[in-house]
């Protein structure tokens, strides 16, 4: 059962100490030394993280933290400027992103980048992987795609109905609204059977009750054995569905840990609102009251 | 003059040799730019070296061993096409898309240039001469001066490239059509609409880029050669970046990312151009208009024709074929 497997992925993250760059029991993605700079501006300083197989791990921290260059870096999207990472125990060091596809790594992004003048369908088909009619000789003899093809496209339908789309297969992609999109966006990252899904902030832009069913869809993908990385500002969705969370802030990874135990790290709440939030602003404490500016 | 004579200049230009010409240019753009979203704009170099292969290697190399008759030379055309869109594409498909814009238009002037200074390749002259013998000797309309369809009326040469030609655009638009209903032709708008996407879903767009621009490119190349052919001669003046705008017309005139698009907009582009010209010629010659004089008819009809193209990006802005849901949508 693959939701044993989950299961046993998360129990075993409860062993891990909750420290920066902590080892895990068995780890999917490994990355070491990742650095990433921008002129004088070192965007990403990450000395070694590990990202639990089969759980639920959020990437999270304060804007400008460097999440989401990391992410960038991680899926081949950017180039690191120094450091080593590897997927499933291979090296995959500035790999190009077509080819992290194909080894079963596949992302999604902050600005849903679903492909507005192609249907629902053909975003989805154009999703599957290994498929011979994407070779140009192969694409006039249609006897060599049509049966991968129909196959394609009943997986498809399956996807689309569990995330509710099925109604809208025919339709342009860029007549769905923002949160179809994202839903869109994810089904059709599922199209090519990934090992890791890397989600790129999945609720921005996204009303509560659609955030809702963005969470199960999400569990789901875990339950199925998946392997399951998010970027992510809201805080309560964080909490609601992470297994093991990882605190960013200035390139840096300053925390680790179960999510309520993190939200707790001192080192967090410092990040977010600045190490002397709690303070006054001046020693004397009354010089922010009414009146005093006039 | 009558209206009737206008007509008839006016459908056997939509369907004559120029129309052909930029018909097949426009294919291949359609390719290019309809489906992949590549931005060039020098599909002319394409045209140009069609014609000039069969140029040189037909009358300058006339009796080289290297080239022993035209389809050798056609072959040696669409390789060197290929040739020019590896050159062109890439040091510019791995960048963003308005770099290929701005090194295609560039490369469209440099090649005109390049043959307009050389003397070998013709010089300002240009080269004139017997460039399609053996294309000629398999004519296989009988032996008569003229061929009468209706009011349409040709030579023995003319019908049998004029019917080379069309046969040829059928062939090539079945294959367009076949390409682009398969997952290689989705993988081509998927480019269009986000790489990024694309490339994040485990498909390498440098290759299908490639692959478009070559395919496009050598499109634009058989025009090139059907052009020398039908002819007999090339003149470097006449592969001006003009070109390549009048295909762009023609290609939003009948509809983007349509099969039929090109075929559409380069007969309706054709028939109204010369339908316009003659017409105002005819006013001219019967008294009506008497404020213009018959050379100033060949700019003027570019001024209307250019009123209607903006008219229609109003009215119409999808193109005759096009699906104005499709455009409506944010592309982005």
């Amino acid at each position: 059962m693959p939701g044993d497997i989950a299961a046993q992925a998360v129990s075993a993250l409860a062993t891990v100490a909750p420290e920066p760059g902590a080892a895990k029991p068995e780890p999917l993605l490994i990355a070491d030394g990742v650095n990433r700079h921008f002129g004088g501006l070192v965007a990403v300083d990450v000395t070694h993280v590990e990202i639990q197989k089969g759980a639920i791990t959020a990437l999270i921290g304060p804007n400008g933290a460097g999440k989401s260059t990391f992410f960038n870096v991680l899926s081949g999207f950017d180039k690191a400027d120094a450091g080593t990472w590897s997927f499933a125990g291979v090296t995959i060091t500035n790999t190009a992103p077509h080819r992290l596809a194909r080894k079963g790594m596949v992302r999604t992004f902050q600005l849903t980048k679903s492909l507005s003048r192609l249907t629902v369908m053909d975003n989805m088909l154009l999703g599957a992987g290994g498929q011979t009619g994407e070779s140009m000789v192969a694409s006039v003899f249609p006897f060599t795609w049509k049966a991968q093809e129909k196959k394609n496209r009943e997986r498809a339908l399956v996807l689309l109905e569990r995330f509710n789309l099925a109604a809208k297969a025919q339709d342009f992609a860029g007549s769905l609204s923002g949160g179809q999109r994202k839903l869109l966006e994810m089904a059709r990252a599922l199209m090519l059977e990934p090992e890791l899904v890397m989600l790129d902030e999945p609720m921005a832009g996204v009303n509560p009750a659609l955030k809702q069913s963005l969470l199960d869809h999400i569990r789901d993908i875990r339950e199925e054995g998946t392997t399951v990385v998010f970027v992510e500002h809201d805080m309560d969705m964080v909490r609601d569905v992470s297994d093991w969370v990882i605190v960013m802030a200035q390139g840096k990874i300053i925390a680790e840990g179960q999510p309520d135990a993190v939200m707790r790290d001192q080192r967090v709440i410092d990040a977010y609102l600045g190490a002397h939030h709690d303070q006054q602003l001046t020693a004397s404490g009354d010089s922010l009251t009414e009146g005093t500016s006039s | 003059m009558d209206m009737g004579f206008v007509l008839t200049q006016a459908i056997s230009q939509a369907i004559g040799v120029t129309a052909i010409i930029y018909l097949l240019a426009t294919m291949g753009l359609n390719i290019q730019f309809g489906y992949t979203g590549l931005l060039n704009f020098g599909q002319i170099a394409f045209v140009a070296i069609g014609s000039y292969a069969i140029g040189v290697f037909m009358v300058q190399w006339q009796g080289s061993a290297f080239v022993p008759n035209l389809w050798v030379a056609i072959l040696y055309a669409l390789l060197l096409s290929v040739l020019l869109a590896l050159i062109l594409g890439v040091p510019t498909l791995r960048l963003r898309a308005d770099y290929l814009a701005i090194v295609t238009i560039a490369a469209g002037e440099i090649i005109r240039l390049v043959f307009k200074s050389t003397d070998a390749l013709g010089g300002a002259q240009g080269i004139n001469g017997k460039m399609g013998e053996e294309f000629y000797a398999i004519n296989p309309f009988p032996q008569q001066d003229r061929f009468d369809f209706g009011p349409l009326s040709y030579t023995r040469n003319d019908v049998w490239v004029v019917t080379v030609g069309w046969v040829v655009i059928a062939l090539l638009l079945l294959l367009t059509w076949a390409l682009m209903r398969s997952p290689w032709g989705r993988v081509l708008k998927g480019i269009r609409e986000d790489e990024d996407a694309v490339r994040s879903l485990g498909k390498s767009t440098y290759l299908r880029k490639m692959q478009a621009l070559i395919l496009g490119g050598i499109f634009g190349t058989l025009g090139g050669i059907f052009w020398a052919v039908a002819k007999q001669s090339v003149q470097p003046d006449s592969f001006v970046p003009a070109f390549t705008f009048f295909c762009y017309t023609i290609l939003i005139l009948g509809g983007a990312a349509r099969v039929l698009g090109p075929v559409v907009g380069a007969l309706i582009f054709w028939f109204l151009l010369v339908f316009i010209e003659q017409f105002l010629l005819l006013l001219i010659d019967n008294g009506t208009i008497t404020f213009l004089e018959p050379t100033q008819v060949g700019p003027i009809r570019f001024i209307l024709v250019g009123i209607g193209l903006m008219l229609l990006m109003i009215f119409r802005p999808q193109g005759i074929l096009g699906d104005k849901k499709e455009l409506a949508l944010d592309a982005r």
